[in-house]
């Protein structure tokens, strides 16, 4: 371990702080009762736990320190210009409870964002409530359950799930209360139709359509998949996490989705991982708006010549309800409006062409090393197969582990799971060539060394601070308190 | 190279299915738990008692990689459940066709059977998957 745990740091009656004589009378203590004979908190100086918290955030890697392609995670730069503007004191001092007169300009900005949403997915209706990805996926599929019983549809209780879909998908719609059925790719990696056809009846509530999918796939049927839900009744739910590959190329809605959240800590640039919280606004077609959960930032006063129009709240008529306290995570959202204020239409567009170009020049350099399971041109990320038939023994963990030594963060692995030994890489187009050409030769060398030496890439990784963890101890063992160990605790 | 006993049946998503008279044993096949790798969690989400359809979920495990549903092969109604395997998950690993059964079930359609591979057919099917 490269840092020890406080508790190993402590020394016996060491403090970092001297209170002064109390200039006060004392109060008497709480009855013996109610009292604990020893406190077991680690006694340090404050220069000590200064020195550990300040080495243990340099061992942190971030997208700040590193390149982190990390599939369908979009791990993208957060631009620094994002945290000038949230720090702006009238954002930043801003209160939810304020009377809405004397928070305009942060109801403006939320308003301008909701357009902006809108016109970026082809939407009706924009929330921007949930609290993540996931969480706008419970919210959009909740609005399609409410959709259906608004309408006295009651026996709508399956919701279709693709195996390229993001993993999130079936625990949120079981979580709605609704009953999941796998669905089956066919052999290019689009949703198999046969499959698709036999469950399309009349207990249908939606299919939940990850586009392009985990494979880094664009469905190449998508029209007709759509086309085959809605003729039996039900909903598209798009799972909006990879929209970084069809900004300003295609808007969602105009496909036909009906509901779609995007992650504004993926796409737009807000933090992802430790520096979150994340934000996942849910875009609705038109005749699902007023089932949005609320409020929502409408103009409530047009003005006239002499005054502004007026911006306040408004709950949508047949709301699902509150899904998130006030107003989301407001700092997310200052922070997209300005990637999207920097950025504009035309940049936006070439987000998405650059993503695409990055991913695909990185799998060209790759492709004839690794195998490639669904052999297509790819949208924003990729999927190869992280092991050879040669070397049976070598698994797409080992090589994952062997990129850390390579001073990379390893790509997403094992997901999806129709691929064996997944490794999905995404590079994001804030990359540069250089970048991608170094990530690209670790990955050649590591396959080279797993040839070579094997036994290298079992032991990775070797020049971390910690080396291989045992992974099955860590799921079994749930001890995650200082100094307390799995016996003492039985 | 995976181990496939030759007086089993096989489901296409990796199940087993071992009958004897009317009741079957249904567990998940050597290739299924190595493919898994180490088995971590596993729950029955059946009980003693319960009327099944072929294809429901019987079970649910996670591995350090993956968590999968087990499906039972055949419809019927459970006798019993193996109330050992949550408490010590890794016998899937070590002992998948015996140790690890998860449920004995009464078939109330024999006919079911027919399209499940055999022992031959489930080896190619393993080959094909790579």
């Amino acid at each position: 371990m490269g840092e020890p745990q406080l508790c190993d740091l402590s020394v016996p009656g060491r403090q970092g702080i001297r209170f002064p004589q109390p200039d006060v009378p004392l109060s008497d203590l709480p009855p013996a009762g109610l009292l604990r004979d020893e406190l077991p908190l680690p006694e340090m100086s404050e220069l000590e736990v200064i020195r550990h918290y300040t080495r243990l955030s340099q061992l942190n890697y971030s997208i700040d320190t590193g390149y982190y392609p990390l599939g369908s995670c979009t791990m993208k730069y957060n631009p620094k210009v994002n945290e000038e503007t949230v720090r702006l004191p009238g954002f930043a001092y801003a209160h939810p409870l304020q009377p809405v007169e004397t928070v305009q300009g942060s109801l403006v900005l939320l308003y301008n964002l909701q357009e902006w949403l809108k016109e970026i997915g082809g939407f009706a209706g924009i929330t921007l409530q949930p609290a993540a990805g996931a969480h706008g996926e419970l919210t959009g599929v909740l609005i399609i359950r409410a959709y259906h019983r608004s309408r006295g549809d009651h026996k709508r209780d399956k919701i279709l799930i693709p195996d390229s879909a993001h993993g999130t998908n079936p625990a949120t719609s079981a979580m709605s209360g609704l009953r999941v059925v796998e669905l089956k790719s066919d052999a290019r990696g689009n949703v198999d139709l046969e499959a698709l056809k036999l469950e399309c009846d009349d207990t249908l509530a939606g299919l939940m359509l990850t586009n392009p999918n985990t494979l880094g796939l664009f469905d190449e049927n998508v029209e007709e998949v759509i086309r085959m839900v809605h003729q039996a009744g039900g909903l598209v739910y798009g799972d909006g996490a990879n929209m970084n590959a069809l900004l300003g190329i295609v808007r969602p809605g105009d496909l036909g989705i009906d509901v779609l959240h995007y992650n504004l800590h993926k796409t737009f640039s807000t933090p992802h991982g430790g520096g979150g919280p994340g934000s996942g606004p849910v875009g609705v077609a038109e005749n699902l708006v007023d089932f949005l959960p609320g409020p929502i930032v409408d103009v409530i006063d047009m003005g006239d010549e002499e005054t502004p129009p007026l911006y306040g709240l408004v709950q949508p008529p047949k709301s699902i309800g509150r899904v998130k306290a006030f107003h989301g995570h407001f700092g997310m959202a200052v922070r997209a409006y300005t990637y999207l204020v920097m950025h504009g239409a035309q940049g936006l567009r070439q987000i998405a062409e650059m993503a695409v170009l990055n991913a695909n020049y990185l799998l060209s350099r790759l492709r004839d090393t690794y195998h490639l399971p669904y052999d297509r041109v790819c949208m924003h990320e990729f999927v190869l197969e992280g092991r050879w038939p040669e070397v049976p023994d070598v698994h797409a963990l080992d090589i994952a582990k062997r990129l850390m030594d390579y001073k990379f963060h390893p790509p997403t692995n094992y997901f999806p799971l129709i691929v064996h030994e997944a490794l999905m890489i995404e590079p994001t187009e804030t990359e540069s060539k250089e970048t991608l050409d170094t990530f690209a030769d670790a990955m050649l060398k590591i396959a080279e060394e797993a040839h070579t030496n094997p036994q290298l890439l079992k032991d990775a990784p070797h020049n971390t601070p910690v080396g291989r963890v045992d992974e099955v101890k860590a799921a079994k063992e749930l001890v995650l308190c200082c100094g307390v160990s799995a016996l003492d605790r039985e | 190279m995976s181990n496939i006993p030759a007086n089993l049946k096989f489901a296409e998503s990796n199940e087993w299915i071992l009958v004897e008279g009317s009741t079957g044993t249904v567990g998940i096949s050597d290739y299924a738990q190595n493919q898994l790798s180490d088995i971590v969690f596993a729950e029955i989400v059946v009980a003693e008692g319960d009327e099944i359809k072929q294809g429901d979920t019987i079970a649910t495990i996670e591995s350090v990689k993956a968590a999968a549903d087990v499906y039972s092969p055949v419809s019927g109604k459970i006798v019993a459940i193996n109330e050992d395997l949550g408490a010590a998950p890794e016998v899937i690993n070590s002992s998948p066709y015996e140790a690890a059964w998860i449920i004995k079930i009464e078939l109330s359609d024999p006919a079911e059977l027919k399209p499940l591979m055999d022992a031959v057919a489930y080896g190619a099917h393993v080959e094909s998957q790579g």
